[in-house]
Parts: structure tokens; C-alpha cells; sequence
């Protein structure tokens, strides 16, 4: 082993690693229990938020993008705008005519 | 030289241990290819994130149009199956940004010892996917192969609650079910590929490549291998887990 690679960026620590593995299979444990009770509407809600809240955790420290330049972080929020658009517009026609009534 | 040369080529100024040998002629230096390689690699995933939309937009509308449908396909996922397999990708995401610290730190052996790890975890997945797979083909829940709608017409024993649906509902099963098979089906073949690349990464790090400085190929390939579980993290409650109690 020799000296570690010293580039401008910044090297996450296995720790951090470490602390976010923890917390990615606590919420796995916690969204699976979730689906046991009875919510109603709000255990898609929990399902989502949940995935949601895992996969950001995955970008930001996983992937570097919390530690990464303004250009990466615009590509990846460009990415995340366009998938909302993509799902929002389709939905909102699919759910919002007046199917089979014209 | 001129001003007008010097301004033209400013690395005639740098010493010349600032550019390695890994270092392509076209960048000024390690930091500004390595910034060009990750551009271009979420680039890609941006691609990747269209493709995988489309999947997950069809699902939302056939879900919301034969909603008893997807309920009762959804009622035959084996819960376990896929909780583990989320806790198996969880844990080679971090098997593999630890590949990426030890390539960092220049350490040949825990590279090798974290990229043997995510490789095998990447097997695993594969193993309890196809396990699932099997299942449902003995369950002829395989739309275009083997499909009855048997199971949609009568009680599910796991769900005693549920209304038997309709014929012409429980036809409507095929569309989860084609759903389920093209969605995972895709993840899986992404994790395939990355499996297939890894080894191949495996090879060259073995002999000592990815350990001397240029890390990129084995960043980037972090990035992807983080990708394909983000996908997962959102397959899994929407495949298995939101219609549970409806």
C-alpha cells in the first residue's frame, strides 16, 4: 500500500460508508413493517416517501453527489426534474379525463 | 513561444510530473478528465433514468386503470424474497463504495476483497430473482408462456379477505404480471451486465490496475452499480409492498 491518491475531491471516509448502510437497511426493515399495517392511502404514501428518502441517501454519499461539483449536481437534479415532469404530465391526463363519457 | 502559442497550449507550463501516463493528451490534467469521465458517466444515467421511467409511468397508469388487478397480482409476491433481496443490493452498495475507497487508498488487496464481495452479493440477487422467477412459473404467472388466471378467479389463501376477481378482471393480471417480468426483467439484465463488467474489472485490478493513481473506470462503474440498486429501492415497495391492504 502507498500514498493514498490526492486528487481536489474529497474522499468519504468508510465510516460515512458505514453509517449510511446502517441507515439504508434500517428503513428496508422499516418500510417492510410499514406494509403490515393498515393505512389506507398513506401505505403507498410511506412506501414511496421511504424509497424516496433510501435512494437519496444511496446519491448523495454512495454516489459522491453531496461532495461533487455544481455541474454534477445539476445533471443529477436535471435527471430527477425530468422523470417528475415525465410521471406528473402523464398522470395528471391519464387520471384527470372523463374516461369513456365523451 | 509566443503569447499566442502559450495561450494556447498552458500545460507547456506545468512541470511534467503533472501529467501521468494515464492522462489522456487532450486534458490538461488528472482532475480535469476525471471530471469529464463522471460527467459523462451520469450522463448515461440520465439515459437510464428515461428508460427506466417510461417502465415505472406504464406501471402508474395500469395500475390506476385495472387497480383489483394489480392488488391481487401484487398478492402473490413472495414478501421475503424480495426484502432480502433489497438488504443483498443495500449491502453490495457498500461493498462497492468501499471498492471505490480502496482503489482511492491504493490498496490492491481490499479492492479485489470488495469488488470479490460485490460480485458474489450481485449473484445472490440474481440467485433469489431467478428464484422467484421459478416460482411464478410454477404458478403460471407468466404471461405468453404459462398463464392461467386460475389464481385471480378463486381465493388467495394468503388473503382470505380478497374478493375472487371477475374473468375479465383477473385477465387484467397479465398486465401486472407483464409489468413485473419486463421491469425486473431489465434490472435484471443491468445487473447482469455489471456482474459481466466487474469480473472483467476484477481481472484488471488483479493485476494492479485501478491502484496506481486512475481510479475513473472503477468510480464510474460505482455509479452504475449504485444506479441499478436505486432502481431496485423503488421496484420493491411499488411491486410488492403499496397494494398489500387493499
Amino acid at each position: 500500500m502507498s500514498e493514498p491518491t490526492h486528487h481536489a475531491h474529497k474522499i468519504v471516509s468508510p465510516r460515512v460508508y458505514l453509517a449510511i448502510w446502517a441507515s439504508l437497511l434500517f428503513f428496508t426493515a422499516l418500510t417492510v413493517a410499514v406494509s403490515y399495517l393498515e393505512l389506507g392511502v398513506f401505505n403507498a404514501i410511506a412506501a414511496i416517501g421511504i424509497a424516496v428518502i433510501k435512494s437519496t441517501l444511496v446519491v448523495l454519499f454512495f454516489m459522491h453527489v453531496r461532495y461533487s461539483s455544481k455541474l454534477t449536481k445539476l445533471t443529477v437534479f436535471s435527471g430527477i426534474f425530468l422523470f417528475l415532469v415525465l410521471i406528473t404530465m402523464t398522470l395528471t391526463d391519464y387520471i384527470s379525463r372523463a374516461w369513456g363519457m365523451w | 513561444m509566443d503569447s499566442q502559442a502559450i495561450a494556447t497550449l498552458p500545460e507547456h507550463d506545468q512541470p511534467a510530473h503533472e501529467h501521468p501516463e494515464y492522462v489522456r493528451h487532450h486534458f490538461a490534467n488528472a482532475e480535469q478528465q476525471r471530471e469529464t469521465a463522471n460527467f459523462g458517466m451520469w450522463l448515461f444515467l440520465l439515459t437510464e433514468i428515461m428508460f427506466f421511467s417510461g417502465m415505472f409511468a406504464a406501471y402508474l397508469i395500469y395500475r390506476n386503470w385495472y387497480y383489483p388487478a394489480f392488488v391481487a397480482g401484487s398478492h402473490y409476491m413472495i414478501i421475503w424474497a424480495g426484502t432480502l433481496n433489497t438488504a443483498v443490493l443495500i449491502c453490495s452498495s457498500f461493498t462497492m463504495a468501499m471498492g471505490v475507497y480502496s482503489a482511492e487508498m491504493r490498496n490492491r488487496k481490499a479492492l479485489l476483497r470488495w469488488l470479490t464481495l460485490t460480485l458474489l452479493l450481485g449473484f445472490v440477487f440474481l440467485g433469489i430473482k431467478a428464484y422467484e422467477w421459478h416460482a411464478e412459473w410454477v404458478e403460471q404467472h407468466v404471461p405468453g408462456l404459462n398463464f392461467s388466471i386460475e389464481d385471480f378467479t378463486h381465493i388467495n389463501p394468503q388473503y382470505p379477505d380478497d374478493r375472487p376477481l371477475s374473468p375479465d378482471m383477473a385477465e387484467k393480471t397479465q398486465v401486472y404480471f407483464s409489468l413485473y417480468f419486463a421491469m425486473t426483467g431489465m434490472h435484471a439484465l443491468h445487473m447482469c451486465i455489471g456482474c459481466g463488467i466487474l469480473i472483467i474489472l476484477l481481472f484488471q485490478a488483479w493485476g494492479g490496475a485501478y491502484t496506481n493513481g486512475h481510479m475513473n473506470t472503477i468510480e464510474n462503474f460505482g455509479l452504475y452499480w449504485h444506479f441499478v440498486d436505486i432502481v431496485w429501492i423503488f421496484l420493491f415497495p411499488l411491486l410488492y409492498l403499496i397494494s398489500r391492504h387493499q
